[in-house]
């Protein structure tokens, strides 16, 4: 009897085959994603979110931002002209999960940090329509009357780390201090930016007494692409 | 498992030799066709390994006889867009934005560009066309210029932004006379009054008489004696119909209570140097350019 036919007479050996077969095919594949040394280009200044803008992360994903808005910015030149640097894999290789998207309904937020101002995103978000007559996004006003507590955010952190995000003991330990600092404009912020460069600090969503998933969310959208210290980068890191 | 191929009686098609309740299988060859593009495919594959990059290996990949990345693509293409519009481009860094608008075709050129780049980073706040929005985004298409509406202004506006991280931001800080108690909150109902005053729209005139002395003594020293304005300092014109904030009375004292203080980005580090002149003097054509 030759092999194929002994292979479909003898289910464990089929499935034994089939096994060795996909597992072929799943190391080509994603063994190499980790060897070679060009999969994360080496470049300075991607740092894990901080708690703030980790909730905010969360927010996002909670509503689904990702269904209409992508973050990858790709190597074209419509699109590098129009957001800015392509995406590189190390700006989302603490993402988890990635929010690349394959849908553009919106814009790509990829490198919206710093482009418009906060009072800019609040009122956007609560109607966008008036500040963009064209849009047809759908407001999410109601983040402003949400008052996040967020008393968990350490462990949130830990969980993060459990899965490679390099989250030091110190900013764990400083979790709860640093997700209420950074959304204060009374709050001494320089523990937090040691820790976490480049975050924006202050009041968000223009109602300093309450720290709300609208500041959540803001602080989120202004660090998006603002971490990589593009001057600094040699092009040939950057080569794939 | 049959020992000779049987063939079928009626298509004189040969059987699996498989056979349920008297029905055998027909073992039917794959359609020509099928099987030539999928051989094709295979052909194609190989080719395009000896060519392209593809098989990945431990610590690198296969190069390929021509090679090819998208990201080295994007270099040249960019290269290439930059090459054709070179002349102009050269120009336009080499010029002042005064100079810009000088030369007709410069000019146009500086329009074309400027607008698409408005469109994109300045429309979501100031409006299509700089028409504005209430709430703290100014016209651009009026002649009020909080911060000088001179090509130099607006590109300095444009290049460090206001109220923002950049060193060289422009920075202007009114006081909050209400929230931290530097006036009765008497005395601001009568500074508003004074105010509403300049383009006769007050209705106490006692209150604007009370109001004289505090707008001197608080106001004027940014805002000029007659409400002129002083764009040095970014101290917005009080006598004419154009509010930032609003112009009603609430509106206005809201605003002497705990000024509401807008931020612009500065645009230095996410535009380049071209594109920024091109934005001045696009910005500068909307309407009131000084």
């Amino acid at each position: 009897m030759n092999l194929h036919a002994r292979a479909e007479r003898n289910v464990i050996l089929l499935i034994v085959l089939i096994l060795l077969t996909v597992s072929i095919g799943g190391i080509v594949e994603i063994v190499p994603l980790y060897t070679i040394e060009t999969t994360i280009e080496k470049v300075k200044g991607v740092r894990p979110y901080s708690p703030l803008e980790q909730v905010g992360r969360n927010i996002y994903i909670r509503e689904g931002c990702y269904t209409c808005h992508s973050q990858m910015i790709r190597p074209f030149r419509d699109e590098v002209e129009r957001y800015g640097h392509y995406s590189l894999a190390a700006e989302s290789m603490y993402d988890h999960p990635f929010q690349w998207g394959s849908k553009r309904t919106g814009p790509d937020l990829a490198r919206v940090g710093g482009k418009y101002s906060n009072e800019w995103h609040v009122a956007h978000m609560i109607n966008p329509r008036e500040v963009v007559p064209e849009s047809v996004m759908p407001p999410y006003g109601f983040m402003a009357d949400r008052v996040l507590e967020q008393d968990d955010i350490a462990e949130h952190l830990k969980a993060l780390r459990a899965v490679g995000v390099p989250y030091s003991d110190e900013m764990i330990e400083n979790a709860l201090a640093d997700f209420r600092a950074q959304a204060d404009p009374e709050a001494d912020t320089e523990g937090l930016l040691a820790r976490y460069p480049k975050a924006v600090v202050g009041d968000f969503d223009g109602n300093p007494a309450e720290l709300t998933e609208m500041d959540a969310i803001i602080a989120y959208l202004q660090i998006l692409g603002q971490m990589v210290e593009f001057p600094d980068y040699d092009s040939d890191l950057l080569k794939q | 498992m049959p020992t000779k191929v049987e063939k079928d009686s009626i298509t004189g098609q040969e059987t699996t030799g498989h056979e349920w309740d008297g029905i055998k299988e027909l073992n039917s060859p794959l359609p020509k066709w099928w099987l030539y593009v999928l051989y094709a495919t295979i052909v194609f594959s190989v080719i395009y390994y000896v060519l392209y990059p593809s098989i990945p290996g431990i610590t690198g990949y296969t190069k390929g006889l021509i090679g090819g990345s998208a990201r080295e693509a994007l270099v040249e293409k960019l290269a290439k867009a930059k090459e054709r519009q070179s002349a102009t481009l050269t120009q336009i860094a080499a010029l002042e934005p005064a100079g810009i608008a000088e030369s007709p075709e410069l000019l146009n050129f500086s329009l074309a560009g400027g607008r698409s780049a408005f469109a994109d980073n300045c429309a979501p706040c100031h409006g299509l066309g700089g028409a504005g929005r209430p709430g703290g985004f100014p016209s651009l298409a009026d002649d009020a210029w909080i911060w000088g509406g001179t090509l130099e202004d607006i590109e300095t506006s444009i290049r460090y932004g206001i109220r923002n991280d950049n060193d060289d931001s422009r920075i202007s800080d009114m006081p909050a006379f209400g929230a931290d108690e530097l006036l009765e909150p008497a005395q601001i109902a009568d500074l508003a009054e004074y105010l509403l005053a300049f383009t006769d729209r007050a209705e106490d005139q006692d209150a604007v008489a009370r109001g004289e002395e505090p707008y001197l003594e608080n106001c004027a020293a940014c805002h000029g004696e007659q409400g002129e304005g002083l764009p040095e300092l970014g101290a917005p014109r009080l006598n004419d119909q154009i509010w930032l904030y609003g112009g009603e009375r609430e509106d206005i004292i809201a605003q002497i209570d705990k000024p509401k203080q807008g931020v612009m980005p500065g645009w230095e580090a996410r535009l380049d140097e071209t594109t920024i002149k091109m934005l001045t003097v696009y910005v500068h054509t909307l309407g009131g350019g000084q």
